[in-house]
Parts: structure tokens; sequence; C-alpha cells
């Protein structure tokens, strides 16, 4: 059940110049979050800003009734995010959307490809799959090596590999050309840059493997009313922010070839 | 005390949700409780299935947000057949917002419409801004108007509400020419059109270009546009536009609207409605009104 609810901020992490974290604390007794769910933040205090900014939810942890949000600063939105503080409260609309397939067939191999803040969804992912015992390969993209820490998030649950713009670490260029993207995979699974993720699902189609790409369009109501967000499909629009924004490339054809 | 009534609607509060902002009420079921609204109008229904506009459909601007989604549904007969039965059960008044790009499409959908039990009302969209033959272009012209309301008037036999655009010279003249042909409410207003640029990439927001300005930048055109309808028909208006809370709703019943639509507000709190009916029958308390309709009209 979605819900609306004042969080309490518990942490806060910057990681390099564009990227931060917050880790918030529901008080009660949290939804279930499927991994590849989102949330919509209410921004107050900032002029000109009005509509809820949607959200990956990077960690969730169930017992402690937390999940962490990695946020890029892209506009005034996020900026003035990234101005919260340990202690202050941010009110969040939160389960949304449809999440990232997870009965995965024990042993089964996974990839997982995120570039920048599309690394964000891939945690809580990864934390999921690893209860499943699959086998899983992450590789991290970014221009620079800003994400970093975030790296080390992933090292319990999954093989990681790196790849940067600069070679700053990791593999020196993109992530679809990273050594380990053309291993042998049941289903891989991609968030981050649209150029990027089209390049995965290309490529994933063209090997015949399964393959599942979180978007992230602009959005107003977050709940599938306004159909402000929506994306070409095989099937028509549809809402990112109901219907996906994972969705499966066996219905993204005019999407990806595009 | 918070009752109202529109023609033949009886509406347990004023307060309504807008056309395309509240999807088909199911969207908000876990935030709202449906069945308190005064009512809720449904997404536009057209004769055949709209894909809409392409995306970028949706730009942010000071206090308000441009819309160019372009009446994507799936079209009247699947709202008959499968929306319909869903929320047919809810205590509440389902108003469908009814449009279309020629007078014919109008009244079929209309005419489907009215064979639906659970659906006291629709809402007739002639001031979409975002379809090219779309409603707007009845919604411009008095004539245009009072004839595609007289056309849907001979096939629907329930209370007919007709929502009209701001982006006229005259929105008096509109309002007395839908009422002289057979409208038993007017809404107003639909979204202004409005226009945005994207400087860093050199073009607009929008993939149309133009959209339709809604929220609180609107609110004081709105308010005004309901003070000098109220006036000039006798028929019983429905105010929206920018409405947030209750204050706003009440300004909108001070200057004679009979009820309100809450729209752009439930994506920034999708439990709004709520607050605003709960302020509103604070208000009342606060200030010994035993009935809402002893404020409205006031000014």
């Amino acid at each position: 059940m979605k819900e609306i609810h004042d969080f309490t901020i518990i942490d806060r992490q910057q990681l390099g110049e564009r990227y931060f974290s917050l880790t918030l604390q529901h008080g009660g007794t949290m939804q279930p979050i499927a991994p590849g769910q989102f949330v919509e933040v209410r921004v107050e205090g900032e002029p000109g800003v009005m509509l809820r900014r949607p959200i990956s939810i990077h960690d969730v942890d169930e017992t402690r009734g937390t999940l962490t949000l990695l946020i890029q600063i892209v506009g005034n939105g996020t900026r003035r995010l990234a101005h919260l503080t340990i202690g202050e409260h941010l009110n969040l609309v939160y389960p949304l959307g449809h999440g990232f397939t997870t009965q995965m067939p024990t042993g089964s191999r996974v990839l997982m490809v995120g570039g920048g803040a599309g690394i964000a969804p891939l945690l809580h992912l990864a934390k999921v799959l690893k209860t499943k015992a699959v086998n899983s390969t992450v590789l991290l993209g970014g221009r620079t090596a800003d994400l970093i820490p975030v790296r080390e998030a992933f090292q319990p649950y999954a093989k990681v590999g790196i790849a940067t713009d600069d070679g700053s670490l990791g593999y020196k260029g993109l992530v679809v050309d990273h050594p380990d993207f053309v291993g042998t995979y049941d289903i891989i699974y991609t968030c981050g840059p649209t150029p990027m993720m089209k390049a995965v699902a290309r490529s994933a189609a063209a090997r015949g493997i399964r393959c599942e790409v979180s978007l992230e369009n602009m959005m107003a109501c977050g709940v599938g009313a306004c159909l402000c967000c929506v994306t070409d499909t095989d099937e028509g629009h549809r809402c990112v922010c109901k219907e996906g924004p994972v969705f499966d490339i066996s219905t993204m054809k005019k999407w990806y070839q595009q | 005390m918070l009752a109202v009534k529109i023609h033949n609607l009886e509406l347990k509060n004023p307060v309504l949700t807008a056309s395309g902002t509240f999807g088909y009420g199911e969207e908000f079921a876990d935030f709202v409780n449906l069945n308190r609204l005064g009512g809720f109008i449904v997404k536009g229904t057209t004769g055949t299935h709209r894909e809409g506009n392409a995306y970028p459909r949706m730009a942010e601007t000071p206090s308000g947000m441009l819309n160019a989604v372009g009446l994507q549904n799936g079209g009247v007969d699947k709202f008959c057949s499968e929306v319909y039965h869903r929320i047919k059960h809810l205590d509440t008044n389902i108003i469908v917002n009814v449009s279309g790009s020629s007078i014919e499409e109008y009244c079929e959908v209309a005419g489907k419409i009215d064979a639906l039990e659970h659906i006291p009302a629709i809402e007739l969209n002639i001031s979409c801004p975002n379809v090219k033959k779309g409603g707007m272009g009845f919604g411009t012209d008095p004539q245009m108007a009072a004839q595609v309301v007289a056309a849907v008037r001979k096939v629907y036999h329930k209370t007919l509400i007709v929502k009209l655009t701001p982006n006229v010279t005259s929105v008096v003249d509109i309002a007395k020419a839908v009422e002289a042909a057979g409208a038993d409410s007017v809404s107003l207003i639909n979204t202004m059109l409005g226009m945005a640029v994207d400087v860093e990439r050199q073009r607009p927001y929008l993939s149309t270009i133009t959209g339709g300005l809604s929220g609180p930048a609107v609110k004081p055109v709105a308010v005004r546009m309901v003070w000098q309808v109220a006036h000039a028909v006798t028929i019983p208006v429905i105010g929206l536009g920018g409405i947030a809370s209750a204050a706003d709703a009440l300004e909108f019943l001070m200057v004679g609207a009979r009820a309100v639509q809450v729209g752009t507000a439930n994506f920034i709190d999708p439990a709004v409605t709520m607050k605003i009916i709960d302020g509103l029958d604070d208000y009342c308390k606060r200030h010994g009104i035993k009935d809402i309709n002893e404020i409205i009209g006031i000014i």
C-alpha cells in the first residue's frame, strides 16, 4: 500500500560534488518496498519548486525501518534537498511504481548495469537477489570516480566492475565496453542515462538475453493519474510512474531502436 | 452543513476533483477516502482510444505547471465496459469528462455515458488546449459552444456541466451562450494556454511547444472569471484553478462558485482534498456558519 509519510533524516553522505545520499527513518512500520520502486519527495523552502521529485530507492533496511536515497544534484529541487541536514523531516509518497523482477531460479547468472545516479536502485536489487542464491555481477559506470564509495556497498552482494569515462578508476571507457559486459547471463538489469540503457538493451536483444530497463522521465503525480511521464512502448504510451519505471525490453523495441 | 446542490446533483460537500488530475479515483484510494468527496471527475473520455501527445508533456513553472497530455485515454467503450465496473460502487458522485473533436463525437460519448446508471453527470470539455481539433475551438466561440451544447443536450438527460476555457476575450459571453443552449452548470477555468523555453537546449520544454498552465499561478485569474460568470448566469457555477487549501476553496465559494474542483494540488499532496473538506468544516464552525450556502456568492 502507498502512503504519505514524514521521515526523519538520520544520515547524510556527500559523494563527490554532484551526488549525496540521505538515510531516512520511518519511525513506525514502513511499507514493504520492492527493488526498483521509487519515492516522490516533497521539496520545501524553495520558491519555484512546486512538484514533488521522483527519487530511486537505493537501500532498504526493513528491520530498522529505514530507506536510503542516492540523489544527483540536477536542478533547484535536488539542490534544495542537498541542504537538508540530519534530524530534519522529509515528506515522501512511497512506494511507487513497478520494480525489477526478482523471482529468478537459483544459480541464475544476473548482470546489473548502472550509470551515474542510475546506480541507485541496483543496490537494493543486489541485496534482494543475494537472498535468491543467484550469481550476480554489477557494472558501475560514471564520468569520474565520484560514486566510488557506493562501490563498496555492492561488494558483499555481487562481483563489482567499474568503468569511468576519465579512467580515474577501473576500466577507462563506457560500461558497455567493459570486459564483463559480454559474459553469459540469464538476465540483465539496467538503470542510468538513456543512451547507455538503449545500448544495453540493444546488446541484450541481439544476444537473446532477457533485459529490464528502469526509466526516469519527468513526472508530476507519480501514481498514474496525470499521464505526463509516458514513454513510447510497442504497446503505445505507458506511464513510467505506474507501469514502470522498470520495463521488460520485449515490449520496448520502438524505444531502444530509436 | 457542507452539502450543496448542482442542478440534480446532491454533493456531500463542495469539493470535487478536476479531470485529468485524479485518474479514475482508484489511483488515490490509498491516500483518501473517496466516499468523503463531494465527487470526482474522471479523465477526459473520447469516442475512440487516444495515445495523446509525444513526451515531454509537462514542465514545471513558477507556482504552476504546463501540461500537454492531449487527452490520452482508452475511449468511451473501454470506460463503459471496464473502468465503470471497477468504480461504480463508490458512494460519491462520479462525473465523466466528455471530450471530442466533432459534435458527432461529443454526442456519441455523451449518449453512451447517459446509459450508465451510476454516473449522474457529465462535464463537457469544450476547452482542451492540447489537441489540434480539440475542444477549445468549440469553447472560444459563443455560437460554436452553443451548438455543441444544444446537440449534446438532446442525447444527454442527466446533469450537464460545461467546462469553459479562460483563453477568450469574454468568458461571460461563452457562459451565457451555453446556459441558453441548455447547460445545467458551468465549470471554470480549464488551463490557460502557456509556453516555456529551455534556454540551455534552446527549445521549448513541451513537445507541442505550447500547453495548459495550471496550479496556484492561475488562481487569481480563475477567481476573477468565476466572479464575473456567477454574476452573469443563473445556473450554478463550479470554480477551479489553483485550489490547494480550504482558504482557496472559500475564495471561489465567496465569489459565487457552488462547488470547487481541486486539480494540480493532488500531485503535491495526494490527500489534499481531505484537508480541504476538514478545513471548510472548521471554517464554518469558527464563523458560526450553519450551512455553507450562506457564504456562497457573498461577494
